[in-house]
C-alpha cells in the first residue's frame, strides 16, 4: 500500500513536471484562457447596444418628435441618419448601415389627436432572427412608455391590464451575469481535456509509455497518478476564473463556496477521465489534439452554454445527458444566481461521477488493451 | 588513371540553433570526392555524415564555405545540380501503398523521364536490384532490404552523374547488404558513376576507394582505406586460451595500460596496442601458459579506434547479484511456438526458445526480423496470437504487477522522460519500482558512478548525446537490480567506443547472474553471447552458441567462417526453400 502510493505520487510529480517543464504546454495552460476569458467577459453579451438606426420622420409635430427622442436617446440606440423618403430605406437596410429604419406617417398626430390608433412602422434587418426580434423587443417596450405617458397626461384612463415584470435572480438581466458562470465550465474543460488528452499520446508517441508498463505499476495506479495533474491544473485554473468573475467581472456568488468545488472536482473528474480515453485511443499527440477537439466543440455546443437546451430537438437533448458540463453549468449557475447549496444540486453531482468513472475505468482497460 | 572531382567541400561550416544555442554541425570541413570512385563517410551517429549530404544535394546552405558538385557551385545554381545528382536519404520516401512498379513510374514522372526511355531503364534496374519477381508487391509489404534496393533504382531512375547515399545499409540484413554493394559497384565500373556514401559499419570503410573518417562535425583524415590501416600494422593481434572464457579473457587485457582495443571477434580476443609490439599477458593471466597470442592484420577499425579513443579510462562496473529464487542454470525464459500477427502480416512466427539464468542470450536479425516484437510479447506488452511465453515462471501478459519488478526493459528507442533531467529520470523509475527513499538515494548514486554520468546529473535528458542517453535508458532499467535484464538493440546508432563499453557492461552484468537478453544487428556482438537465435522475416533459423552456429557452416571453402557468413548461408538456405536449419 505504501509503495503503491509511493508510485503514484513519483508518476504524479513526473506528469507536472513533464506539463510545466514543457514551454509549449506552458504557453497552453495560460494564454488561451485569459484570451477566452477576455473575450468571452467582454465581447459575448445578448444585449444589444447601439443599434444603428435611421428615422423616416414624415410627421415633424412634438408627439412624433417625443418618440423619436425616446429611441434615440436609448442606450439600446444609436442614431444613424434621417430620411425623408421611402427610396432610401432599402439601400441603408441591405449595405447593414442601420439595423432597423422607424417610419412615422404624415399623420401620425392627427390620428393621436383624433383618438385612433396611430401606427409606427418599423423595418427591421430580419437577416440574423435573433437580433431582429430584440430590436423589436426594445421598440416595444419604448411605444409601451410613451402611451402610458401620453394616456396620462390627457387623463385618459390607464390600460387595464399591464405587465409589472420583477427579474429574479438577475434583476437588470444583465447578459454577463449569466455567460461570466459558464466561462468557469467552460475553460476548465478546454484546459483540462487539452492536458489529459496529450499525457499519455505524448508518452506512446516518445515510446516511453511502454517503459512505464514495463514497472511494477497496476493500471489503477497511473490511472490516478496520470488524473493527479489534469485535477490539479484544472482546479487552480478554475478558482482563477472562479476569483476573476467574482472580483473582475462583479457577478454575485451567493451560495455555497463548498458546493461549488465539489461540483468543480466531480467535473474534473470527468473530464479527466474523457482526456484519458481520448489519449489512450490515440496514437500521436495530433490525434489527440483532433480527438480533444472532436469532443470539445459538441461538448461545448450542447451544454446550455449559450443557447438554451430545451430549444434542442430531443434526440438531440437525450446527448446531452452525457455531457459533464452540461451538470456543471447547473451547479455554477445554481450557486451564482440563485444560492443553491449541496441539497439543491445533488441529482447534478451523480451524473458527473458516473461519466468520470465510466471514462476513467475505460482509459484504464484501454492502458493495456489498446495495441500498438 | 587522373581523376577529377565530383564533389569538392571547402572549409565548410554548417550550424544549427536548437534550444538558443548554437551547435557546429560542420566545422571547417575540407573533402574532395573523386568522379567515377566510391568515397565513404564514415563516423559514428552525430558526426554530420547527414548534413553533408544535405548540403551536396543544395537541400540546405551552409553557413560559411564552398561546394562544388560536379564542377557547379551548389549555392549558385541548386537546381542544376539536383537535376544531375541522385539523393537517397536514410529514409528514403517510397509510397507504401503504391506496388514496386507504381513507385517507379512515379519517380520517373517526378524526375521527368521520356517515355520511351522508360521500359528499357525498368528492366534494367528490375534485373540490377533482384526485384523482377516482385514488380507487382506493394512497397510496404516489402523486407528492409528489398526497400532500399527499390529506394536506389527510383534514385537511379534517370541515370544520375553523382550518387549520394545516406546510410543506404543500416539495419539491413547482410545478405542483402552485401548485395546493394554489389549494385554499387558495378554502377561504378559499369556506368562511370561517382558515389558519395556514408555508413555507421565500420567494416564497409574497406569496400570504399576513398575513406574520410569524420567525428563530431570534424574530418579526422581522408585517404584510402588502407592508408588507415597500414600505420596499425604490428599493433593488431589475436589473443586465445583454452582455459579461460573468451570474455573474461577479454575484460582482463582490455585493462592492460598498454592496450589500446580489446574486442571478442569470433572465438578470440582481438587486441590493439599502443605500439608495435605484443601486450604484456603475464600480469592479468599470471601462470596461463596455453595462452596464444598471434599478430594479425589491422582493419580500419582498429585505426578507428586508435584515433578516437582518449585517454580516460573506462569505470569497470559493479553489479551486486540479484535476488536468487532460481538456481544456475534453471531456464528462467521460455518461448514456445509463439506467433504474432498484425493482420495479414505475420511479425513472428512460431518462434520458441529458452534461455537460463545467467546467460546472456542474443536475438540476432536484421530490422523487421521479429526481434522487437518478440521483446514485446515476452515483457508483456503485446498479446502473442498463439503460443506461449513465459518470464521467470510466469506470463508477464497475465502476470500481477509484482512480477515485473523482476525484469528491467531497455527500449530499442530512446524512451525515457527529455524534459526531465537525469536524475529526475532516475529518480522517477526507482520510484516507479518500488524502492524506498534511502534505497533510491543509493541506487541514483550508484547509477551515476556506474554509468559515468556524474556531471550529467542536472542535464536535461534529452540534450545529452546518443551514446549517453543510451547509458542513462540502461541506467534506468537497473535501478530496482532486475534478475532479467531484456535490452533491445541497445548499440543501434553509437559509436563503436560506445558500442565497447555497453559490451563490458553487459557481460559485467551477466557475471553477476543476471539473465540478459539482447537483440542486435550488428553481426560481430552476436560473439559475445553465450547463446543466440538468428531470425529472419519473423522466423527463427537456428540456435546455438556462436561456435556451434559458425561450425555449421564450416567447409572446405570457408574453414574460419564469420557470424555474417553463417548469416548470409542461413539466410540463402531458407530461400532455396530447404526449410529451416537442422
Amino acid at each position: 500500500m505504501r509503495q503503491s502510493w509511493q508510485r503514484i505520487t513519483a508518476l504524479a510529480v513526473k506528469e507536472l513536471l513533464a506539463v510545466l517543464k514543457d514551454k509549449r504546454s506552458r504557453i497552453v495552460l495560460v494564454v488561451p484562457p485569459l484570451l477566452q476569458l477576455i473575450v468571452f467577459g467582454y465581447a459575448a453579451t445578448f444585449d444589444l447596444n447601439d443599434i444603428p438606426v435611421a428615422i423616416y420622420n414624415q410627421d415633424r409635430s412634438a408627439p412624433s418628435r417625443d418618440l423619436v427622442a425616446r429611441i434615440v436617446g436609448s442606450p439600446h440606440f444609436h442614431l444613424s441618419a434621417y430620411i425623408d423618403h421611402d427610396g432610401q430605406i432599402a439601400p441603408l437596410i441591405d449595405t447593414k448601415e442601420v439595423l432597423v429604419v422607424v417610419h412615422l406617417g404624415p399623420r401620425f398626430t392627427a390620428d393621436l389627436s383624433a383618438g385612433r390608433p396611430a401606427p409606427v412602422q418599423v423595418i427591421i434587418d430580419g437577416r440574423n432572427s435573433n437580433t431582429a426580434l430584440l430590436v423589436q423587443g426594445y421598440l416595444r417596450e419604448i411605444v409601451r412608455d410613451i402611451n402610458l405617458s401620453w394616456a396620462q397626461r390627457k387623463g385618459q384612463p390607464p390600460p387595464l391590464a399591464s405587465l409589472q415584470v420583477r427579474p429574479w435572480f438577475n434583476s437588470n438581466l444583465a447578459s454577463r451575469w449569466f455567460i461570466v458562470p459558464g466561462i468557469v465550465g467552460l475553460l476548465t474543460l478546454v484546459v483540462t481535456t487539452i492536458v489529459t488528452a496529450l499525457s499519455v499520446a505524448r508518452e506512446r508517441e516518445a515510446g516511453t509509455f511502454d517503459q512505464l508498463l514495463v514497472t511494477p505499476m497496476r493500471p489503477i495506479e497511473i490511472l490516478i497518478g496520470k488524473s493527479f495533474p489534469g485535477v490539479a491544473i484544472g482546479a487552480i485554473e478554475g478558482s482563477f476564473i472562479l476569483v476573476m468573475a467574482t472580483y473582475w467581472f462583479e457577478v454575485p456568488l451567493r451560495g455555497s463556496v463548498g458546493a461549488l468545488y465539489l461540483g468543480l472536482f466531480l467535473f474534473l473528474l470527468s473530464a479527466v477521465g474523457i482526456g484519458l480515453t481520448i489519449s489512450s485511443l490515440a496514437v500521436t499527440q495530433q490525434q489527440a489534439m483532433l480527438g480533444a477537439f472532436l469532443f470539445l466543440v459538441p461538448a461545448v455546443i450542447l451544454s446550455g452554454f449559450a443557447t438554451p437546451i430545451a430549444n434542442m430537438p430531443d434526440t438531440v437533448q437525450l446527448l446531452t445527458y452525457v455531457n459533464p458540463l452540461r451538470y456543471f453549468l447547473i451547479i455554477l449557475r445554481g450557486v451564482f444566481l440563485e444560492g443553491s447549496s449541496y441539497s439543491d444540486l445533488y441529482e447534478y453531482y451523480w451524473p458527473m461521477a458516473l461519466v468520470g468513472l465510466t471514462t476513467l475505468s475505460f482509459a484504464g482497460w484501454l492502458f493495456r488493451h489498446r495495441l500498438s | 588513371m587522373s581523376h577529377s572531382a565530383a564533389l569538392e567541400f571547402e572549409r565548410l561550416c554548417k550550424f544549427f540553433v536548437s534550444d538558443g544555442m548554437r551547435v557546429a554541425a560542420l566545422t571547417d570541413v575540407s573533402i574532395a570526392a573523386q568522379a567515377g570512385r566510391i568515397t565513404g563517410l564514415i563516423g559514428p551517429d552525430a558526426a554530420g555524415k547527414t548534413t553533408l549530404m544535405r548540403l551536396a544535394a543544395g537541400l540546405l546552405l551552409p553557413d560559411r564555405g564552398e561546394i562544388r558538385v560536379l564542377g557547379i557551385d551548389v549555392v549558385a545554381a541548386p537546381l542544376d545540380v539536383q537535376a544531375a545528382v541522385g539523393y537517397m536519404p536514410q529514409r528514403f520516401g517510397l509510397y507504401e501503398d503504391l506496388s514496386v512498379q507504381e513507385n517507379l513510374e512515379l519517380y520517373a514522372d517526378l524526375h521527368g523521364v521520356v517515355a520511351r526511355q522508360r521500359s528499357e531503364r525498368y528492366q534494367e534496374l528490375m534485373h540490377m536490384t533482384g526485384l523482377g519477381p516482385f514488380t507487382g508487391r506493394l512497397a510496404g509489404r516489402l523486407s528492409g532490404g528489398m526497400k532500399q534496393k527499390l529506394g536506389l533504382a527510383c534514385t537511379l531512375v534517370r541515370t544520375p552523374r553523382l550518387l549520394l547515399l545516406d546510410e543506404p545499409t543500416v539495419g539491413v540484413d547482410p545478405v542483402s547488404r552485401r548485395e546493394l554493394w554489389g549494385i554499387i559497384n558495378r554502377l561504378v565500373e559499369e556506368e562511370g558513376l561517382s558515389v558519395l556514401l556514408s555508413t555507421a559499419y565500420l567494416d564497409e570503410a574497406e569496400r570504399c576507394d576513398e575513406v574520410v573518417l569524420m567525428h563530431a562535425g570534424r574530418v579526422l583524415g581522408q585517404g584510402s582505406p588502407r592508408s588507415f590501416s597500414d600505420p596499425m600494422r604490428g599493433r593488431a593481434f589475436h589473443v586465445s586460451s583454452p582455459t579461460l572464457a573468451k570474455r573474461i579473457l577479454q575484460n582482463r587485457i582490455a585493462a592492460l595500460p598498454e592496450v589500446v582495443d580489446a574486442v571478442v571477434d569470433g572465438e578470440q580476443v582481438r587486441v590493439v596496442t599502443r605500439e608495435a609490439k605484443p601486450p604484456e599477458l603475464g600480469a592479468v593471466l599470471a601462470n596461463d601458459s596455453q595462452v596464444r597470442i598471434q599478430a594479425v592484420a589491422p582493419v580500419f577499425e582498429d585505426a578507428f579506434v586508435a584515433a578516437l579513443k582518449t585517454g580516460r579510462s573506462f569505470v569497470e562496473p559493479e553489479f551486486s547479484q540479484p535476488d536468487r529464487s532460481t538456481k544456475s542454470g534453471d531456464v528462467v525464459i521460455e518461448v514456445s511456438g509463439v506467433q504474432r500477427r498484425f493482420g495479414e502480416f505475420y511479425a513472428v512466427k512460431d518462434v520458441s526458445f529458452s534461455v537460463r539464468r545467467g546467460e546472456v542470450f542474443g536475438l540476432l536479425g536484421a530490422n523487421g526480423a521479429g526481434k522487437s516484437t518478440t521483446f514485446r510479447m515476452l515483457c508483456g506488452l503485446l498479446p502473442a496470437t498463439a503460443g506461449e511465453l513465459y518470464v521467470a515462471g510466469r506470463d508477464l501478459r497475465r502476470a500481477p504487477a509484482q512480477a515485473r519488478s523482476r525484469l528491467g526493459y531497455m527500449a530499442q528507442r530512446f524512451s525515457l522522460y527529455v524534459n526531465l533531467t537525469v536524475r529526475e529520470n532516475l529518480r522517477f523509475f526507482a520510484s516507479a519500482y518500488g524502492l524506498d527513499r534511502r534505497r533510491r538515494r543509493e541506487r541514483v548514486d550508484w547509477a551515476l558512478t556506474t554509468f559515468e554520468l556524474e556531471g550529467y546529473g542536472n542535464t536535461r535528458s534529452g540534450e545529452l548525446s546518443l551514446g549517453y542517453k543510451q547509458r542513462l535508458a540502461m541506467a534506468a532499467a537497473l535501478m530496482h537490480e532486475p534478475e532479467i535484464l531484456f535490452l533491445d538493440e541497445p548499440t543501434s546508432g553509437v559509436d563503436p567506443l560506445a558500442r565497447r563499453e555497453f559490451w563490458r557492461r553487459i557481460v559485467a552484468l551477466a557475471e553477476a547472474g543476471v539473465t540478459v537478453l539482447v537483440t542486435t544487428h550488428f553481426m560481430d556482438e552476436a560473439n559475445y553471447c553465450d547463446r543466440l537465435a538468428i531470425m529472419s522475416a519473423g522466423a527463427l533459423l537456428a540456435e546455438g552458441s556462436p561456435a556451434e552456429l559458425k561450425a555449421r557452416f564450416r567447409s572446405a571453402a570457408q574453414p574460419s567462417p564469420t557470424m555474417e557468413d553463417a548469416f548470409i548461408q542461413l539466410i540463402e538456405r531458407q530461400e532455396r526453400g530447404d526449410g529451416l536449419a537442422a
